[in-house]
């Protein structure tokens, strides 16, 4: 048994045989051509060739949808590229080279350019160009199409896949694709990814060895290829095999399906994140927005702030990213139990109860106004929203505000564009404010529970202290009756509230809190279908009832006890 | 002649399939239209040549136009840059 280790781009495993496509090699000639007359005669050729083959792509087409009726669209504009035609005929007529040299030769130009490129997605384009390339020359030499018929059902092993094999393939029927060459981004990958096919590109020379009917394992996970592999290999990997397909079937399923109730409720399933980076997870889980953005980790593990270009290059990124799904930028939350090096807090006694978050940005606020362009800026590129944290009253919302205002003055005088009209919430985290949730409402566009401090606050109840974590509890009474009103005040003024805390994402807690009527959950990522199964299985009704025992019960042990039972 | 400045709002910038429509849109219009980043500037009717300048999602670049139907043209390219890309 061999062993050959490449990059997975598509996760899943195929066992089963190999089937290798071989290209057929194009040779430049040599030949230079003699007189006048060759010379129209090759350009006439070349021009043919090109109609022919945009032709042969139009009828391809019609026939297509999606992304590969898209990938066609852009390969017959590559193939009908004016500055191919013009290179082309220049070395005919001037070089007096054949058209078929002259192809090679302009087509191998063009390559070199795309891959000494410093862009991985352009790197990878060159599959396309060398596939234009062999397609005009197809039509040139008048060759036969030389798309071999593949056996269904096996592993293709080939050099590179290029659009038109892939198009000329019946995807159904393809197990997996191993390739020489490419990288997450090449034609093959993309495709593969797409329809859900294990693939493994760029495992080098030694895939060379793999003749057809080989017995292959591909494992597109981990990016290995295993030739003949012994009975128990093989075993093995079905086993593997069964498992993945189950639980990515589970998950997948649920991916593109809205959270909504048996009973038609639509909730809004987001996801926490600490960077651009953060953001794919959440796609890949089906996360719906961005409940809360910690803009924390930009200030950690440095000597001084970063500036407003560098924040602003941090949070434009997560704005690209985020696909037009909305992003809520929570302004810097340090202090606490978060501390930097190049910003010295005095030691406090208490210093969850001490200068921390909002209470910092309103006092210097430089740092706050610096933050707050960069969001600002960033609102361009993707539908960002802006959150205070800590607020315990309504003057400092309204300060926050007012500095916000100063901001957007700033840029206006600087002439940088900016997103003028941004949203602006926050954060209930203390008791003063989930109880004035009537008075806040007034002042913003939304209001996010965050549960971790709310219970901390409410319970007195220090979240680091180990002697005491048994008090710390948000299925407390207390706890739950001050959610209940700042969901029930942002019902009535009309705003939208959403709950970023862990609590969020504690299965337990999902169906109560859709019975008290939280309209947007956000977790970490991963935890998003499983409180998305909850919702779907459940219907808003049970959920109100849920809510409404709930409220009667005077201990948070009879309110766990009751909300395991519901999920026998 | 037009000449405006646009912000690439798509993230992975002017890639195969915007860039496609691009060249596409520019066919209709009998001005001459060029695209211009930094130093680099190129005529708007080859994808080599576009694909060649790797326009990244937030960059700035400039559209330069010329010709009897500009003002239609400098509107189409507008409204591509401002609206169509964000969903291409």
């Amino acid at each position: 048994m061999e062993k050959i280790n490449g990059t997975g781009v598509s996760p899943g495993i195929a066992i089963v045989k190999a089937f290798v496509i071989k290209k057929a090699e194009v040779a430049v000639s040599g030949i230079l051509l003699k007189g006048e007359n060759e010379v129209i005669a090759n350009v006439a050729a070349f021009n043919n060739a090109i109609e022919v083959a945009v032709n042969e792509l139009e009828v391809i087409k019609l026939s297509l949808a999606g992304t590969d009726f898209e990938i066609l669209e852009t390969q017959i504009e590559l193939i009908s590229d004016p500055q191919i035609a013009e290179d082309v005929i220049e070395k005919i007529q001037s070089e007096r080279k054949t058209a078929n040299d002259a192809v090679i030769e302009v087509i191998a130009n063009v390559v070199e350019v795309f891959e000494s490129m410093d862009d991985e997605y352009m790197r990878a384009r060159t599959a396309d160009i060398k596939d234009i390339g062999s397609r005009i020359l197809k039509h040139l030499n008048n060759t036969k199409t030389n798309t071999a018929r593949f056996k269904p059902d096996s592993i293709i092993i080939a050099d590179d896949l290029s659009p038109s094999d892939t198009i000329t393939m019946d995807i159904k029927h393809v197990n997996g694709f191993a390739t020489r060459t490419g990288s997450k981004t090449s034609h093959a990958a993309i495709i593969a990814k797409a329809k859900g096919i294990p693939a493994v590109v760029g495992c080098g020379d030694s895939l060379s060895t793999i003749q057809n009917d080989d017995v292959i394992i591909l494992d597109g996970t981990s990016g290995l290829l295993y030739i003949d592999p012994a009975e128990e290999t093989i075993n093995e990997f079905r086993l593997k095999s069964e498992i993945q397909k189950q639980q990515s079937e589970k998950l997948k399923a649920l991916k593109n399906r809205p959270a909504i109730t048996t009973d038609g409720k639509k909730v809004m399933l987001s996801a926490n994140i600490s960077g651009a980076a953060d953001m794919d997870d959440v796609h890949e889980n089906g996360g719906e927005g961005i409940g809360l953005f910690r803009t924390e980790l930009l200030f950690m593990d440095r000597t001084s702030f970063p500036t407003e270009d560098e924040q602003f290059k941090f949070y434009k990124q997560a704005a690209l990213q985020s696909k037009g799904k909305p992003v809520i930028v929570r302004t810097i939350d340090i202090g606490g139990d978060k501390q930097l090096p190049y910003f010295n807090i005095p030691a406090e006694l208490n210093p969850f109860l001490g200068y921390r978050a909002i209470r910092i940005c309103l006092d210097q606020t430089d740092l706050f106004i610096t933050q707050l362009k960069a969001i600002l800026r960033a609102g361009v590129f993707g539908d960002l929203l802006i959150m205070f944290p800590m607020i315990s009253n309504i003057q400092e919302v309204r300060a926050a505000k007012n500095i916000l205002e100063k901001a957007k003055e700033e840029l206006l005088a600087e002439n940088i564009p900016f997103k003028a009209n941004m949203k602006v919430g926050i954060m209930i985290e203390i008791p003063s404010a989930a109880v004035t949730a009537d008075i806040l409402a007034k002042e913003v566009d939304f209001f996010s529970i965050g549960t971790n401090d709310l219970c901390q606050y409410t319970l007195a109840v220090d979240r680091m202290n180990e002697k005491i974590t048994h008090l710390y509890d948000p299925f407390n009474p207390g706890v739950l009756r001050l959610i209940n009103n700042i969901l029930e005040q942002g019902r009535k003024h009309h705003i939208h509230v959403g709950m970023c805390g862990e609590m969020a994402g504690d299965p337990l807690a999902a169906l109560l809190l859709l019975g008290m009527g939280l309209e947007e959950f956000s977790m970490s990522a991963s935890s998003i279908p499983t409180i998305k199964n909850t919702i779907i299985n459940h219907s808003e009704a049970d959920a109100k009832q849920v809510y409404r025992a709930v409220m009667t019960m005077d201990s948070s042990d009879e309110i766990t006890a009751y909300l395991k039972a519901q999920f026998v | 002649m037009i000449t405006k400045e646009y912000t690439i709002t798509s993230p992975q910038g002017l890639h195969a399939r915007p860039a496609t429509a691009l060249i596409r849109l520019v066919k209709n219009f009998i001005s001459v239209i060029s695209i211009q980043k930094g130093e680099k500037i190129t005529r708007l009717n080859s994808m080599i040549n576009l694909l060649s300048m790797t326009i990244k999602g937030g960059e700035t670049i400039t559209i330069i136009i010329e010709g009897e139907d500009e003002i239609n043209a400098a509107e189409a390219l507008g409204l591509f840059f401002a609206e169509q890309l964000k969903e291409l």
